[in-house]
């Protein structure tokens, strides 16, 4: 069988949800080879194994946070060019949107961004994509190259598979132009104790009808083990951190559960969340546009509703 | 200091955008369209560069006729020139023939500093094509920049990155691409309107670019659209008011559900 080149996500050797995602899909298509960059590659080993990767290629590189995206290219490169995959997986994100664009000219391969699907195909793998703000959903291939494909975070349900993969750790030489963009400082966001935007299966939103306190809808995402997020216009006002904005600007999220509280529903913001399997939504507006897209709505304080809504999930709860 | 701004003209997110139904592409022709609302934050970010220090803005787009709109508003907010490449052949072609077709005229243009970018096109969303450009010429990249400062032959701004935060410095030239973070970008000024109208406005063909049309366009794309279904409307769901009980009835509906 081919083997399929899975990109892992991971902070020292902790890999993310999103990754365990991407080795499920690659197994549809063939055998999942991960890669690992950066240290922890024996950490990862044990997820990765639970996982299903047949084989796991980790890149000695103890410089490569000292610089930016290029550095990791060349090494999917390396990796590709020993492999030599019949598809190449990264989860959808800026920083991997970028080396997939960078991989896509070097090995002169066809690149598909955002698929919330792939399955295999008579031509290789097949992928879904939903565009326009979530108004049309578009299947596609990558007919030349090697397909590199990006999947977004919550495109299937992580199914795990034990195998037994052997670890080989190959070195790469970068090109001076990988070296060219360095970075100074590094600062990772901060820990909210909240599940990770993209990935949560809930996000519980803010708008503008929180006039800024967003207490209650803290207290709800709490209560259901939720990330928190905001419209644009609160991110404006200055009311919560740019790093949790939802929309067409910010993150574009696809949870099973999206809870939005005095958010309006503008195109932007729709175009972040249009395609999340449920949507509820409390507004004080009865002819809200967000109302329309919701599956359960209640025209209602916020103020009133959510707390009340957070207490009862907590008595359910126990 | 010399500064070229990549711009797109986009279908209007407000009125309704559509496919080409013989042929999948995105419908450029037959809809409202404007320069994409990301790419304002490059142009606002290079003008604002140009009236702090001796530069010069040039504006590039690559799109059918209507696309010189977008060069226009750019040109109305302060950039000095614009380019306009606008061929038959281009049309439905992928990202990587859009940033062939942009890396060559780059290196007709010449002699640039900074080539500077949005952090993606409000319509293919993809993000992907500074990138490819700055690998096809050999040049530094940085996206995501929440600010940036131009000097002493490099490039530094802060990455907002999903992750983390990171500050990055490049040598120049290098191409970079700006969130919406950065500035709050100008409307034209009537002025600036005035001034735009003489302006120097370029059109070039894949010809002038050394391109050939076989390199191009839907039957060189390395993607294939097998399928477009609109989605079906989310179908009303229910709606209640709150009467003293809509926090419950919230929870009663998450709990049938099975979230709670």
């Amino acid at each position: 069988m081919s083997s399929i080149l899975v990109l892992v996500d991971h902070h020292d050797g902790a890999v993310r949800k999103s990754t365990t995602e991407l080795l499920t899909i690659a197994r549809r298509l063939g055998d999942p080879v991960a890669v690992v960059i950066g240290h922890g590659a024996d950490k990862a080993m044990d997820v990765l194994g639970a996982y299903g990767a047949s084989s796991v290629i980790a890149v000695d590189a103890p410089d490569i946070d000292d610089y930016l995206i290029v550095p990791r290219a060349e090494a999917m490169l390396a990796a590709a060019e020993k492999v030599q995959p019949a598809a190449i997986l990264l989860t959808s994100n800026a920083k991997t949107k970028e080396i997939a664009a960078h991989l896509a000219v070097k090995t002169a391969s066809g690149i598909i961004t955002d698929a919330v699907d792939v399955q295999p195909g008579p031509d290789g793998p097949v992928t879904t994509q939903s565009v326009f703000a979530g108004n049309y959903s578009v299947q596609a291939a990558v007919t030349k190259g090697t397909p590199i494909i990006t999947v977004k975070p919550n495109a299937t349900t992580p199914e795990e598979a034990p195998s037994s993969p052997g670890m080989e750790t190959i070195e790469v030489t970068f090109s001076d132009l990988a070296r060219a963009v360095k970075v100074t400082e590094h600062a990772p966001r901060e820990r909210t104790g909240r599940p990770d935007l993209n990935e949560a299966a809930i996000v519980v939103s803010g708008g503008r009808g929180t006039g800024g306190d967003f207490g209650p809808v803290e207290q709800i995402a709490d209560a259901l083990g939720a990330a928190v997020g905001a419209s644009r216009a609160v991110v404006d006002s200055g009311w919560y951190p740019h790093a949790f904005q939802i929309g067409q600007t910010g993150h574009v999220v696809s949870p099973q559960l999206y809870l939005a509280a005095g958010i309006s529903g503008a195109i932007q913001h729709r175009a972040g969340m249009q395609t999340a399997k449920t949507i509820v939504a409390v507004n004080k507006d009865a002819e809200a546009p967000i109302l329309d897209l919701a599956d359960f709505a209640v025209v209602g304080d916020l103020f009133t509703v959510l707390p009340q809504a957070t207490e009862e999930i907590q008595r359910r709860q126990g | 200091m010399k500064i070229v701004v990549l711009c797109k003209y986009v279908p209007n997110a407000i009125s309704e955008r559509k496919f080409v139904e013989a042929d999948n592409t995105t419908d450029r022709v037959g809809v409202d369209g404007l320069l994409s609302e990301l790419d304002e934050y490059a142009v606002e970010e290079a003008v604002k560069i140009k009236e702090a220090s001796e530069a010069t803005v040039t504006v590039l787009t690559v799109g059918p006729a209507q696309a010189s709109d977008a060069v226009r508003k750019a040109l109305q907010m302060g950039a000095d020139a614009g380019v306009h490449i606008v061929d038959d052949s281009i049309a439905g072609s992928d990202a990587l023939a859009t940033s062939l077709v942009i890396a060559k005229a780059l290196e007709k243009i010449g002699e640039y500093d900074l080539v500077m970018a949005g952090m993606a096109s409000t319509d293919g969303e993809m993000g992907v094509v500074p990138a490819m450009v700055a690998e096809r010429l050999g040049l530094p990249h940085a996206g995501y920049l929440g600010n940036l400062e131009v000097g002493d032959g490099e490039v530094k701004g802060r990455r907002d990155g999903d992750a983390a935060t990171e500050h990055v410095v490049a040598p120049l030239p290098a191409v970079v691409g700006v969130t919406d973070q950065i500035n709050d970008p100008r409307y034209p000024s009537f002025k600036g309107i005035m001034a735009a109208k003489k302006k120097p406005l370029e059109t070039w063909s894949l010809a002038d670019l050394g391109v050939s049309a076989d390199e191009v366009g839907l039957s060189a794309a390395w993607t294939s659209v097998a399928e477009i279904t609109k989605r079906p409307p989310r179908g009303h769901g229910e709606v209640v008011t709150d009467e003293g009980d809509g926090g419950a009835k919230l929870v009663e509906f998450l709990a049938s559900k099975k979230f709670v």
